[in-house]
């Protein structure tokens, strides 16, 4: 079993179809949603981690993808840009799951673990650099 | 002892020894103070981190025909025309012509000065707007024109307050959040950040402002710069520890550089929630050790260095005075202090991992002889007091 973060993007015409009904049900993908924004007659967005067995979780992307969903692993529904980042630390406090640290107290640099983000947006507003962004 | 000549002699001769502020402290406890200090010629300070109190000067040029510019807009951001025809000052906190500020508490603040000064330093292009009411020699009443950095004439910082000496570590301890200048503060003591750079802190490691006086060279976001004067709020008469180190803000510098020779590393536009803009900005100044006494102040420990502890939510805005206690630099950042008992996480609004970049990029500048030291021609203030703002009823 692994679990894979899944940023999915959908045209226009596919929000109506009940698409994580058949990632759960003909998949058997355990499925747990961050942030969705699926609006009658607008693109919609939606977040989230897909846990089962990896073939699954490939056929289910597949899937996915015959819809015209596009599934991109590369483009991050929240992002943190490494190169903005000034490592000052306000974030920290406000990441509720530490997706936000210091890596190393010597330096003080501070990285972010994909894995533990929740997509609460905390940081999204709190950032002074603006370093953390969502793509809805 | 060392004086100023033989350390710029030595500089020259890609002789000298230098080392950064956190380096310094286990190579004076490894060799002892005394071989130390005469080995050591210069220890690098550093900082980053939002200092509202910066701006720049900036000449256009003259057009054809001419305008003396009365009111001027930087990418929709006013800048302040009262000056000669075609120079402008532009401001790190001013907000963005029609920003709703906190109508929409808390707001955003997403662009202001501090975002044009970071264009501007990173070469980008700005739309210049600027009105005038016309007279005979500058008949021009209206201009907008497109602009970089390399177009102007000069574009000089001028920061009437940076490098504060040491800094509030904010709390709140009221039932609902706060957005301060020191970020979100979460209510019932939830969160604290504190902003300096500790140790590694310019004026930190020279509490008295022995070698930091006007004049003396600085690192400027990259540009030879220097202290022009003591900072706005300089006030050197606090409270101080036994290592003579402020436990409070006390001591800040005005400093100016050339910004056409800044790395757009460190000029960084700042937003913060519910309180406005700022511009972040790095600065680097080099200690002459030219004796024991000076390395054994800038070999200081951030378990060495207090800072306040203040309630933001009542205690700061109504100016009490009140301290709910003080915590070290060391125990900051580790990332949890202890305040009333309740343990507390800690953020920061100061970089140390930019201030250690800059203290290296300094260290390297001058180890290779491209950097000198200069003497102050004048030391700041050891003694004067903030005075606060009387408000009265009656002109006196």
């Amino acid at each position: 079993m692994t679990t894979k973060k899944l940023f999915l993007f959908f045209p226009k015409c596919e929000t109506e179809k009940p698409i994580i009904y058949h990632l759960v049900k003909d998949f058997g993908l355990i499925i747990n949603i961050f942030r969705a924004k699926v609006t009658p007659d607008e693109e919609g967005y939606l977040a989230l981690d897909v846990t089962g067995e990896d073939a699954n979780i490939e056929k289910g992307v597949e899937f996915l993808k015959t819809f015209g969903v596009n599934v991109d692993p590369f483009n991050k529904s929240l992002r943190w840009d490494a190169s903005r980042c000034t490592h000052c630390g306000n974030c920290l406090t406000h990441c509720p799951t530490h997706a936000l640290k210091v890596a190393d107290r010597q330096t003080m640099r501070v990285a972010f673990i994909e894995e533990l983000c929740i997509e609460c947006l905390a940081c999204v507003r709190n950032c002074p650099y603006g370093v953390c962004t969502s793509a809805f | 002892m060392k004086t100023y000549a033989e350390i710029n002699a030595r500089i020259e001769s890609g002789k000298a020894v230098v080392l950064t502020a956190d380096e310094i402290i286990d190579y004076v406890d490894r060799k002892g103070l005394e071989a130390a200090a005469a080995e050591v010629d210069v220890v690098t300070t550093a900082t980053f981190g939002p200092m509202c109190s910066s701006g720049c000067f900036l000449n256009f040029g003259h057009s054809k025909p001419r305008i003396r510019m009365s009111e001027a807009w930087i990418d929709d951001v006013l800048v302040y025309a009262g000056i000669a025809a075609v120079d402008m000052y532009l401001g790190a906190t001013e907000l963005r012509y029609n920003d709703p500020a906190n109508m929409n508490y808390p707001g955003e603040f997403s662009f202001g000065g501090g975002h044009v000064i970071e264009n501007l330093v990173a070469g980008k292009t700005l739309q210049l707007f600027a009105l005038s009411y016309g007279t005979d020699e500058y008949p021009r009443r209206e201009v907008r024109t497109y602009f970089t950095l390399d177009d102007l004439n000069q574009a000089i910082m001028v920061n009437p307050r940076n490098c504060y000496q040491n800094y509030n570590v904010a709390v709140n301890t009221s039932d609902r959040p706060l957005y301060t200048y020191l970020g979100k503060l979460d209510p019932r003591l939830r969160n604290a950040t504190y902003c300096s750079a500790g140790q590694l802190s310019p004026l930190l490691n020279d509490p008295l402002y022995e070698t930091i006086g006007i004049g003396t060279s600085v690192w400027l976001a990259g540009a030879p710069g220097l202290v022009y004067a003591e900072g706005t709020q300089h006030c050197p008469t606090c409270r101080r520890g036994d290592n003579d180190v402020p436990m409070e803000g006390a001591g800040t510098l005005a400093l100016t550089a050339d910004m056409k020779q800044m790395k757009p590393d460190f000029v960084r536009g700042v937003s913060l929630m519910g309180y406005g803009v700022s511009l972040a900005i790095g600065v680097g100044i080099p200690i002459p050790i030219l004796n024991p006494q000076i390395l054994k102040r800038a070999a200081v420990r951030d378990r060495d260095i207090y800072a306040p502890v203040v309630d933001y939510s009542t205690d700061y805005p109504e100016r009490t005075g009140k301290v709910l206690g003080h915590v070290n630099y060391e125990q900051l950042k580790s990332g949890q202090i202890e305040v009333n008992g309740k343990k507390i996480d800690v953020g920061s609004l100061s970089s140390y991992a930019k201030a250690l970049e800059i203290a290296h990029l300094l260290r390297d500048q001058i180890a290779r002889g491209e950097f000198l030291l200069s003497p102050p021609i004048r030391r700041l203030p050891l003694q004067q007091t903030m005075k606060p703002l009387k408000i009265t009823e009656k002109a006196k």
